[in-house]
């Protein structure tokens, strides 16, 4: 007990004000165990669904013939879409050198990696034979487009994986020398970090690297998710849009799930000085960006259907606008652009409230959006077919329900082992950045730094 | 080489189901009840699609007897990520039961939506499981099946010329559906011969294919006197 609380005390005076952010691993609140039990309840309860639906097959879902795809492929490309956010933004604001990111990068790039293992689970429960599925590997055909997703989110993982880890290791060195607990662990993933200035030039060096290579791998994953969908030559998924359009739509989508997740860990790990309303600001700035780019491809997606006004095309098109699937059409067009524009448009709601009622709209319009895409070409074949309403189960929900519970307790324990903000990246940020900054400006303006 | 292909004359299909009850019994299509069947979880091989044309009072119906196209350039088996189906060098398009993952992405990607999915465990009335029909094999839950235009047949066929040690005659490889067609509507034979009754039929003024302008080449001939 006194080691601990000697070792406490030079935490303290080692890292001085960034004491707070190793807070959450020190501590562990009743707060965190409830939550904890509720999303295991929650979880448990999604694999109890799961293998019911294993036993009995896939007819205990709501699909049926024509719409063999529905929920589960819906959460797929929603999923994939989230992971957007992460490493493509902290590779973006790495590259440009903005200052703001420091103390935001982690928390983005976090999600990014947890979030993969639920877009390919739910094609993985999709699967009428999840037994077979390492025939993908063993008899592969690259012909389908499937196997470029299998493929590229593959890359994507591991680029994103070390993208993660590569930022961590000065911070996990801070974990070995002061954490107390698990030292074995971070020994062994510091890799001998001593902060010389060989290392540190190493490190950024594979920073610098990984974030350049990561950014076309984001994108191509994306795009190669919509062509699954555009290779295939029904109507209104045979569109050469739905690459970029996925692509807007995923981005726009991970930038919501990054403000939803900065505002719980700067609530519950009390990091107002860290995540601040200037943070949210400018997320919020790109949020709306992509919101306008959102109605952009939107529009200009439905005007090219409307206006060829194809009857197999139209048919699709005015079940979306004024049959079966209006309510969830205009419910995407409400979430995804009406409620998020005005709040983000002013610079009043920008705030972390304000952003936050925006994202949460963003990502159920973004859902929404997925689902109308998948569902209604489906509903309406070219040929006559059984009329069948397609509406998901109780199992589809409570797997949906369990891949958002456990998303949200992998990352739970991720700030529990690690800290959520980089520590050793703020520091530097205090320590050289102004300098830096000075020295950059000049650079920039006439008449001053020419010699 | 054979180009196996089949002629549909709607002028003389009198929609009479034949071809479809004979193709459940053929090929052990499992019954899945009324109440799953109105969900649309029943399995078709051949199916007989309504097309209703125009409003009333000047209302026509047709029926369309639809089996698997057998296409030149089928769209399941570009999209299907193993392998799982395949078109052979006679034409024919078939799947691996026992290879298929079950993703249905054929199914989704097939224009003519011939592709079935077992989405649940397939089952027999007590009274039907002594008559299966042991040529064909039995689909588990979770994998893709559609209609193969009876290969089994063929490959009885090709055994029995082959111990009597003479050629494939027409008369030899005929498709339940075509054989059970009361009316006559129905023939099936080699596309390749230029003197066979489906090749003759198949360049007929009546003739079509269907959903053509996708340029998948069916090798399933539908006849009608126009509209």
């Amino acid at each position: 007990m006194e080691d601990i609380h000697l070792k406490l005390e030079v935490v303290d005076s080692t890292l001085q004000e960034d004491a707070i952010l190793l807070e959450p691993i020190r501590r562990t609140g009743k707060a965190f165990y409830l939550t904890l039990f509720i999303l295991v309840t929650v979880i448990l309860w999604a694999t109890f669904a799961y293998l019911f639906q294993y036993r009995n097959g896939l007819g205990v879902t709501g699909l049926a013939r024509p719409i063999f795809w529905g929920v589960y492929i819906t959460n797929f490309v929603f999923f994939i879409g989230i992971s957007h956010a992460g490493t493509l933004i902290s590779a973006i604001l790495r590259l440009a050198k903005a200052e703001w990111r420091r103390s935001i990068t982690r928390s983005a790039e976090v999600i990014t990696v947890l979030v993969l293992f639920f877009g390919v689970g739910n094609i993985l429960m999709d699967l009428g034979r999840p037994d077979r599925m390492l025939n993908i590997l063993q008899y592969p055909r690259f012909q389908s487009p499937l196997l470029w997703d299998v493929s590229s989110i593959t890359i994507y993982l591991t680029a994103s994986s070390i993208y993660l880890y590569l930022p961590l290791i000065p911070d996990i060195a801070i974990l070995r020398d002061y954490a107390g607990k698990w030292q074995w662990f971070y020994r062994i993933f510091a890799l001998g970090w001593k902060g010389n200035k060989r290392q540190h030039h190493l490190l950024e060096k594979g920073i610098a690297f990984m974030a350049i290579l990561v950014i076309p791998v984001a994108v191509s994953v994306h795009t190669v998710v919509s062509f699954v969908f555009a290779m295939t030559i029904q109507p209104m998924w045979h569109s050469a849009i739905f690459g970029p359009y996925f692509v807007a739509g995923a981005i726009f989508s991970g930038i919501a799930a990054l403000i939803v997740a900065m505002n719980l860990i700067r609530k519950v790990y009390h990091l107002e000085d860290y995540l601040r309303p200037i943070h949210f600001n400018n997320l919020g700035i790109l949020l709306l960006i992509m919101t306008l780019l959102w109605f952009y491809f939107t529009f200009t997606e439905y005007l090219t259907v409307f206006y060829g006004a194809e009857p197999l095309h139209m048919e699709i098109f005015w079940s979306k606008f004024t049959g079966r699937f209006a309510p969830y059409f205009w419910g995407m067009f409400l979430f995804c652009f009406v409620i998020p524009l005005p709040i983000l448009s002013l610079k009043k709601t920008r705030t972390p409230l304000g952003t936050l009622i925006a994202s949460l709209s963003v990502i159920i319009g973004m859902w929404l959006e997925r689902y109308v895409i998948v569902v209604p070409t489906l509903t309406n074949p070219r040929l006559p077919n059984e009329a069948v309403l397609y509406f998901p189960t109780w199992v589809e929900w409570s797997i949906l329900a369990g891949c958002i519970s456990f998303f949200i307790l992998l990352y739970m324990v991720f700030t529990k082992v690690f800290p959520i903000v980089s520590i050793w990246e703020v520091r530097e940020g205090r320590e050289k950045s102004m300098a830096e900054m000075r020295e950059r400006i000049k650079t920039y303006l006439p008449g001053i730094g020419v010699e | 080489m054979h180009k196996w292909g089949m002629v549909i004359d709607l002028d003389k299909c009198s929609g009479c189901l034949a071809c479809v009850v004979a193709c459940k019994a053929e090929n052990n299509i499992a019954l899945i009840g009324p109440g799953e069947s109105a969900k649309g979880r029943s399995i078709y091989w051949m199916k007989l699609l309504p097309y209703f044309e125009g409003e009333y009072p000047h209302v026509k119906a047709r029926l369309l007897p639809r089996p698997c196209m057998h296409c030149e350039h089928p769209a399941c088996i570009k999209v299907c990520p193993v392998g799982a189906t395949y078109i052979n060098e006679e034409g024919l398009v078939g799947v691996i039961y026992y290879r298929c993952i079950g993703c249905r992405y054929c199914t989704t990607a097939c224009p003519y939506n011939v592709r079935n999915f077992n989405w649940y465990e397939p089952q027999w009335p007590k009274e039907m499981k002594g008559s299966l029909n042991r040529d064909v094999s039995i689909r588990r839950k979770g994998v893709v099946e559609k209609c193969t235009f009876c290969h089994h047949r063929l490959i009885k066929a090709r055994d029995k010329v082959k111990a009597e040690g003479r050629e494939l005659l027409p008369d030899d490889y005929i498709p339940a559906c075509v054989q059970a067609c009361p009316s006559g509507a129905m023939f099936f034979g080699d596309l390749n011969d230029p003197f066979s009754t489906v090749s003759k039929l198949s360049r007929e003024r009546r003739a079509f294919r269907l959903l053509e302008d996708l340029g998948t080449e069916p090798k399933v001939i539908y006849l009608s006197e126009g509209v």
